[in-house]
């Protein structure tokens, strides 16, 4: 992806990898689980890059790195120009502000013992040095600006429904004032017509603060309509990534035809068994040697079983496959 | 109060359920999880149940089974399955329906199966109790059996999975051994609860696939729970779209979806981003389903609703028929010109 050398991008991560040491039983030697596998990709302030795959892909462990909850094995992340793998901790400090998130349940990411007021105003009591009356405004100001009103900041939790509970979510997310939000299945859990709600605000405070989105999603409708850029992830890789109109116009990658064709869609007619994709996904421990999807694609030749796919331009896209070429003709 | 929805038909349905009401809690001050209900199932036909979490589309699936516990308390004018009437049964009858003739599965896969048990066990189990009478006396005819319901239902190397434990299956498969626990005495009807809400996209495709085959070949009847509304657009024959414990609305499901009659049909299909391509904004719903405490006087869906009048928020409309067609609304949005597609 050619950028601006001039101004470091918002968010970057080069060859970004994390591996887990797991224990496989007593005296068995520890197994690698290769979670992120060296993938790469940039993110503008303002903009929305959608990670999209199934379980195990990799998606949240990516959150887990931008989030500065951990640190990549190898690899590089930068946050405004700042190297989070080898940030002192008072550097790692300055930066988290700058980075908050929402999670997929919005009942159980709120403390359900805080009200409304004080779980908004908590994010402010750690890290600024406003008073106490000046806290309290803040959170009634954001509780507006989210769609809540000022006479519901003294309840707690549970009194709140799972799109309101969201919103709370969304609120406290953004009471620092973050560069970017990384959003890990945030409307996965709402009911259709709360979920239009939710995307729709998350829209609206994208214009007005001009945040950026981290958006980590299965839901390829949700995906299409939020974000500008797609990361599609199969085992720890990027397979394809590219512009939201491209991928949906074209996707070059067997997997991501895979996920589109599994999609329900109201539109067009259960796909024949022939076109659904066979097998369910590899175990992180004992990936497939090659290339990670060879066993489920139906185009795999000898050398996909051998030879991890690189990935490469393919005009405005970029895509892991060593079929790409003769694919995408 | 209740209005009558059923038309006549000449053979009776396999399931009917009429004024099917479901209440928790006080009975001064009932939460009334399913109310005024009608339903009926032919033999083989798919029937998809749509609506947002609280409208009442598990506890009506739970209340045809038979599970739902007193202090819950179950009504019906109606509640036929088989020509047995479900309300009226005693125990034994129930049981030897129940898991045979009338099958269930459940969201979440892992938690439906016993952890302690293995899968042969489990799946020998409905056989020991439902199976033929060979199988009922024979261990070895239940295993072979259950290794043949594996295999039927898509599961590589299915002697080894035969001895594993639930937690050693990734959840596609889990729902796979579900399905085989299900069918494994060809039930005439299958309530399919979000069969595949808890999998991977690309594992959902293949499960609902497998539903769909031993659906046909085996001509069952079949009620596919889900909030899922393009799912069920392509899977099921009928649709009907509960909301607050009630059925909205109810028709063939390309018709129904193709042009919706009730303006919450209507607002669920408006907020899907498939449909809001190019839009900046969805059209949202406002508001949430209402509760216990809130459920307003009138049509339920008045206070959300954009087309709502005074009428509306007053009197609680009353069930209207046409061709085919259900709908609980005073003002049903008029079908469209000429331009089917």
């Amino acid at each position: 992806m050619p950028e601006a050398a001039s101004q470091a991008p918002l968010l970057q991560a080069q060859g970004l990898v994390r591996h887990y040491a797991v224990s496989r039983g007593w005296l068995a030697p520890k197994a690698v689980v290769r979670a992120l596998d060296g993938i790469s990709f940039t993110l503008e302030s303002g903009r929305t890059l959608a990670v999209v795959g199934e379980s195990g892909c990799g998606k949240s462990t990516l959150a887990r790195l931008v989030t500065m909850i951990e640190r990549p094995t190898a690899g590089t992340l930068t946050l405004g120009g700042v190297e989070l793998a080898t940030a002192g901790p008072r550097e790692r400090r300055a930066l988290r502000p700058q980075v908050s998130m929402v999670f997929q349940n919005p009942y159980a990411q709120l403390n359900p013992r805080k009200t409304i007021a004080a779980l908004l105003a908590e994010p402010l009591a750690i890290n600024t040095t406003l008073a106490a009356g000046e806290r309290r405004d803040a959170a009634l100001a954001m509780m507006a600006r989210v769609g809540l009103r000022p006479d519901q900041a003294g309840r707690y939790p549970h009194m709140f429904s799972g799109g309101q509970r969201q919103r709370i979510a969304i609120a406290r997310a953004l009471m620092l004032s973050p560069r970017l939000v990384v959003a890990d299945e945030p409307v996965s859990a709402l009911d259709v017509s709360v979920q239009a709600q939710v995307l729709n605000l998350l829209m609206d405070l994208q214009r007005d603060t001009a945040v950026a989105y981290l958006f980590i999603s299965h839901n390829l409708h949700v995906v299409r309509h939020i974000a500008e850029r797609i990361l599609v992830m199969y085992l720890g890789r990027v397979v394809e990534s590219g512009a939201r109109d491209r991928i949906f116009a074209r996707p070059a990658h067997p997997y991501t035809r895979a996920l589109l064709a599994a999609t329900p869609r109201l539109d067009a007619a259960r796909p024949g068994p022939g076109s659904i994709v066979r097998g369910e996904l590899p175990s992180p421990l004992a990936p497939p040697r090659g290339c990670a999807f060879h066993a489920r694609c139906p185009h795999a030749v000898e050398r996909c079983r051998a030879e991890p796919p690189a990935l490469q331009p393919l005009d405005d896209q970029q895509v892991a496959c060593h079929l790409a070429l003769e694919l995408n003709r | 109060m209740t209005a009558a929805t059923t038309t006549t038909r000449t053979p009776d349905p396999l399931l009917q359920i009429d004024a099917l009401r479901v209440e928790f809690g006080p009975a001064a001050s009932p939460l009334v999880a399913v109310d005024d209900l009608a339903l009926h199932v032919d033999e083989g036909e798919v029937v998809g149940v749509v609506g947002e979490s609280g409208s009442g589309k598990s506890v009506a699936a739970l209340a045809t089974m038979g599970l739902v516990d007193p202090p819950a308390r179950i009504a019906a004018r109606r509640l036929r399955f088989a020509g047995v009437d479900l309300l009226a049964v005693g125990e034994r009858e129930r049981r030897a329906l129940v898991g045979k003739d009338l099958a269930m599965i459940f969201q979440d896969p892992l938690a439906s199966l016993n952890p302690c048990f293995t899968v042969a066990f489990q799946l020998t189990e409905v056989l020991r109790a439902h199976g033929s009478s060979a199988e009922r006396a024979s261990a070895r005819a239940r295993r072979e059996r259950a290794l043949q319901l594996l295999r039927q239902v898509g599961i590589a190397d299915a002697e080894a999975r035969l001895d594993a434990y639930p937690h050693q299956l990734s959840g596609g498969m889990a729902q796979r051994v579900m399905i085989a626990m299900a069918v494994a005495c060809r039930p005439r009807l299958l309530i399919a609860d979000e069969p595949t809400t808890a999998l991977d996209v690309t594992v959902q495709a293949q499960i609902l696939d497998l539903l769909m085959q031993l659906q046909a070949r085996e001509r069952m009847a079949m009620i596919l729970i889900s909030h899922d509304l393009a799912l069920v657009a392509q899977a099921a024959h009928r649709v009907v779209v509960m909301y607050a414990g009630r059925i909205v609305e109810a028709g063939p499901a390309a018709a129904l979806f193709d042009a919706p009659r009730h303006p919450y049909t209507r607002a669920l299909l408006d907020a899907l981003p498939e449909h809001n391509v190019g839009r900046a904004r969805l059209q949202a719903l406002p508001g949430v389903v209402p509760g216990r405490d809130d459920r307003p006087r009138g049509c339920l869906l008045s206070p959300r609703c954009a087309h709502a009048v005074q009428r509306c928020r007053d009197v609680d409309p009353a069930v209207l028929c046409a061709d085919g067609r259900e709908v609980r609304c005073h003002f049903p949005l008029a079908r469209p010109g000429a331009n089917d597609a």
